[in-house]
C-alpha cells in the first residue's frame, strides 16, 4: 500500500541510472541556456554582496583577521551556496506544478534520477557561483594565502555542504504546496541563519546566548572551516564538525527527499 | 505472453479515495489486444483516476490492475516499459524544443541513440511538426502541443497506450486531425484506452465503450449495443418554451410509451417502433395541447440519449444548461 512496497527501477543498473541523471542534467542546462536569468541568484547577487559588505560595511566592522575582505569571503561563499542549494526545492516544486513529473513517472527511467539530476545541476550552478565570487573577491583585495590544497579543500567542503542543502530543498519542495510558499520559507529560515553566524561578524561580539547558538550551528562551522582553509591552508577545529554536519544532513534528507517526492507524486 | 482472448489492459474492483471523496468505487476494465476502449463520462466521473492507476502514476486503495499481464503495483517499472501515456494536460518541457522533448523521452526509454534519432524524425514528420521542431514548445499552439505530447507517448512504440481526453480543448479542425492519428495508430495494433467527455469521439473511435459516472462503470458495450438499450429509433421534438415541457410530455405520452424529458435542451423524446404516421400524429397532439414546436423528427439514438437514459442527465449537463440560458436570454430580447 505504501511506496516502499513498490520495487522501483527493477531493471536499472548504474549505467542506466547515470544515463537518466545525465538526461535530467542536460534538460536543466538547456533551461539555463534559454533563460539565463536563472543564473542571477548565483552571479549578480553574490557580486553585490561582496562589493556591498567589503566596501560599505567593511570599514566599520572589526574582525580577527588581517583584512575584512579576507574574513568576509568565506561568509559570502557559504551564504550563496546555502541559498542556491535550498533553491533547488523551488525549481523542483515548479516541475511538480506542471505535468512534466507525470511524464517522467510514466517512463521506465530510474525515478530517483529526476531528483539527482536536479541536485547535480545545482551543484554546477554553485560551482559557477564560487568561481565568480572568488574572482570578484580577488579584484577587491581577497588574498587567500592557504595555498592550492587549502583552496581545493575549501571548494570541496562548500560543494558538499551545498549538495546536502539541496536535498533539504528537495524534501521541502516535495512537502510544500507551492513554489511561492517555499520561497517565503527559505527567506525566513536561511537569512537569520546566515546573519546569526560568523559570516559577516566575529560571533564574540554577539550577546552570550546568541553567541552560544551561533558557534554551534552548521553555517558557522562550515564558514569557519572554509575561512581557515582559504587563509591558513588547514581546516582548523571546525572542519570535522562541518563535514559531519554535511554528511548527516545528506544521510537524513536524501532518503527523506525521495520519500516525500514519491508520496507527493503517487497521490 | 498474451493471447487474443486475454485482456492486455485489465483492472478488477479498483478503489480509490481522496480524503472524503470516493473517486473509484470498484471498477473492472478489460481491453483485449489491439482494441480500443473508450471510457466515457462527465468531469469528476473518475476517468482520469482510473487511467493514472493503470499507468502506474497513482496507487489504488483496493483491487488490482495489470498492463500486459504485469501488476502495476508490484512491478511499475516493467509496466512503464510497455506503456505510453498522454495526459489531459500536455506534459512537455516548455523551454525545450519539440525535437529535444522527443529526444529526451526516447533516451529515458533507454532506446539506442540511432533508434531515438530515427523515431524522432519519423514522428515529427508524421505529426506535421517538422517546421516547428527546433522552436521551444512555449511558442506552440494548443493543437501542436497535443500532437507533440501524443508523439512523446509513441517514441518507444509501446504496445499499450493511454490517452486521457486527447481532444479536450481543441478546435474542431485539430480534433479531426487527432482522430485521424488515433485511428491510424490502432490500425497498427496498439491496444488503447482513451477517456473522453465527447460521445461522438467514443462512437467514432472505440470498439467498446464503458460509461462511467460517480466512480462506477454504469454501462458497457459497443456503441450499437448501448444505443439499443434506449430502444431503436426515437421521436424527438424540440419545443419552443421551457414552461410547456410538462404539457408537451403529456401530449407525447398520449401516443403510447414513456417520454424522456431533457429540460435544458427542451427536448421531449419517445421510442417509436415503426409506427406509421407517428410524426404527423405527434405534431397534431402537440398542436392540440397548444405547445409551440421548434423542431421535430425521428432519428437513431445517439450516445447522448444513452447517457440520459442511464443517469437521468446529460454528461455535459452544466455546459448545456449554461448555453440554454443564453438562448433564453436572446429570446427575451424585444424584436
Amino acid at each position: 500500500m505504501t511506496a516502499t512496497t513498490r520495487r522501483e527501477p527493477a531493471a536499472a543498473g548504474i549505467g542506466t541510472w547515470l544515463s537518466d541523471a545525465w538526461q535530467m542534467v542536460k534538460r536543466n542546462l538547456i533551461h539555463i541556456r534559454r533563460t539565463p536569468e536563472l543564473l542571477l541568484d548565483v552571479t549578480i547577487s553574490p557580486i553585490m554582496f561582496v562589493l556591498l559588505f567589503s566596501l560599505v560595511f567593511g570599514g566599520a566592522i572589526d574582525v580577527p583577521r588581517d583584512s575584512y575582505i579576507n574574513f568576509l569571503m568565506a561568509g559570502i561563499f557559504v551564504q550563496t551556496i546555502a541559498f542556491a542549494g535550498i533553491y533547488t526545492g523551488v525549481l523542483l516544486a515548479n516541475d511538480l506544478k506542471n505535468g512534466m513529473i507525470d511524464r517522467f513517472r510514466s517512463l521506465p527511467m530510474s525515478q530517483s534520477s529526476v531528483l539527482t539530476g536536479r541536485t547535480l545541476t545545482d551543484l554546477l550552478r554553485a560551482t559557477l557561483a564560487v568561481a565568480i565570487m572568488w574572482l570578484v573577491g580577488m579584484a577587491v583585495g581577497f588574498r587567500p594565502s592557504g595555498g592550492v590544497l587549502g583552496g581545493v579543500g575549501a571548494v570541496g567542503l562548500m560543494l558538499l555542504f551545498g549538495f546536502a542543502l539541496s536535498w533539504i530543498g528537495v524534501a521541502m519542495g516535495a512537502l510544500v504546496r507551492t513554489p511561492e510558499a517555499l520561497q517565503g520559507i527559505i527567506f525566513a529560515a536561511v537569512f537569520p541563519l546566515t546573519f546569526v553566524s560568523s559570516a559577516f561578524v566575529d560571533t564574540a561580539t554577539m550577546p552570550d546566548w546568541l553567541e552560544w547558538f551561533a558557534n554551534r550551528q552548521p553555517m558557522t562551522l562550515v564558514i569557519d572551516a572554509v575561512r581557515s582553509l582559504t587563509l591558513d591552508g588547514t581546516g582548523g577545529p571546525a572542519a570535522v564538525p562541518a563535514i559531519l554536519w554535511s554528511v548527516g544532513i545528506l544521510a537524513v534528507c536524501f532518503p527523506l527527499g525521495i520519500w516525500a517526492f514519491n508520496r507527493r507524486t503517487l497521490q | 505472453m498474451t493471447h487474443s482472448d486475454t485482456a492486455v489492459i485489465r483492472a478488477r474492483a479498483l478503489e480509490k479515495h481522496f480524503g472524503e471523496t470516493h473517486a473509484l468505487r470498484g471498477i473492472d476494465i478489460d481491453v483485449p489486444e489491439g482494441r480500443i476502449l473508450a471510457v466515457l463520462g462527465p468531469n469528476g466521473a473518475g476517468k482520469t483516476t482510473a487511467v493514472r492507476i493503470l499507468a502506474t502514476l497513482t496507487l489504488a486503495d483496493g483491487g488490482e490492475a495489470t498492463g500486459a499481464g504485469v501488476d502495476v503495483r508490484t512491478h511499475p517499472a516493467e509496466v512503464r516499459a510497455r506503456i505510453g501515456l498522454t495526459g489531459q494536460f500536455a506534459a512537455l518541457d516548455e523551454l525545450l524544443t519539440g525535437r529535444e522533448n522527443l529526444d529526451m523521452i526516447g533516451r529515458l526509454y533507454h532506446l539506442p541513440g540511432s533508434t531515438v534519432r530515427r523515431r524522432v524524425g519519423e514522428l515529427l514528420a508524421r505529426f506535421d511538426l517538422e517546421d516547428a521542431a527546433d522552436r521551444p514548445v512555449k511558442t506552440y499552439s494548443g493543437g501542436m502541443r497535443r500532437r507533440l505530447d501524443l508523439a512523446g507517448s509513441l517514441v518507444a512504440e509501446p504496445p499499450i497506450l493511454f490517452l486521457d481526453e486527447p481532444t479536450t480543448g481543441l478546435d474542431p479542425r485539430s480534433r479531426l486531425g487527432m482522430w485521424q492519428l488515433i485511428s491510424e495508430l490502432v490500425a497498427g495494433g496498439t491496444t488503447l484506452l482513451l477517456t473522453t467527455q465527447y460521445l461522438e469521439e467514443a462512437d467514432r473511435l472505440a470498439d467498446q465503450i464503458a460509461v462511467m459516472d460517480h466512480g462506477q462503470v454504469i454501462a458497457r458495450g459497443t456503441a450499437d449495443e448501448l444505443k439499443a438499450r434506449v430502444g431503436g429509433e426515437r421521436l424527438v421534438v424540440t419545443i419552443a418554451r421551457s414552461d410547456q415541457l410538462d404539457a408537451a410530455a403529456r401530449a407525447i405520452a398520449s401516443l403510447g410509451g414513456e417520454p424522456q424529458v431533457d429540460a435544458p435542451q427542451r427536448h421531449v423524446s419517445i421510442a417509436v417502433n415503426g409506427g406509421d404516421g407517428i410524426l404527423t400524429r405527434a405534431v397534431r397532439a402537440l398542436d392540440a395541447a397548444g405547445v409551440a414546436v421548434d423542431d421535430a423528427g425521428v432519428r437513431r439514438p445517439t450516445l447522448d440519449d444513452v447517457f440520459l437514459v442511464l443517469t437521468g442527465q446529460h454528461p455535459d449537463a452544466d455546459m448545456q444548461a449554461a448555453s440554454s440560458v443564453d438562448v433564453r436570454e436572446l429570446d427575451e430580447v424585444p424584436a
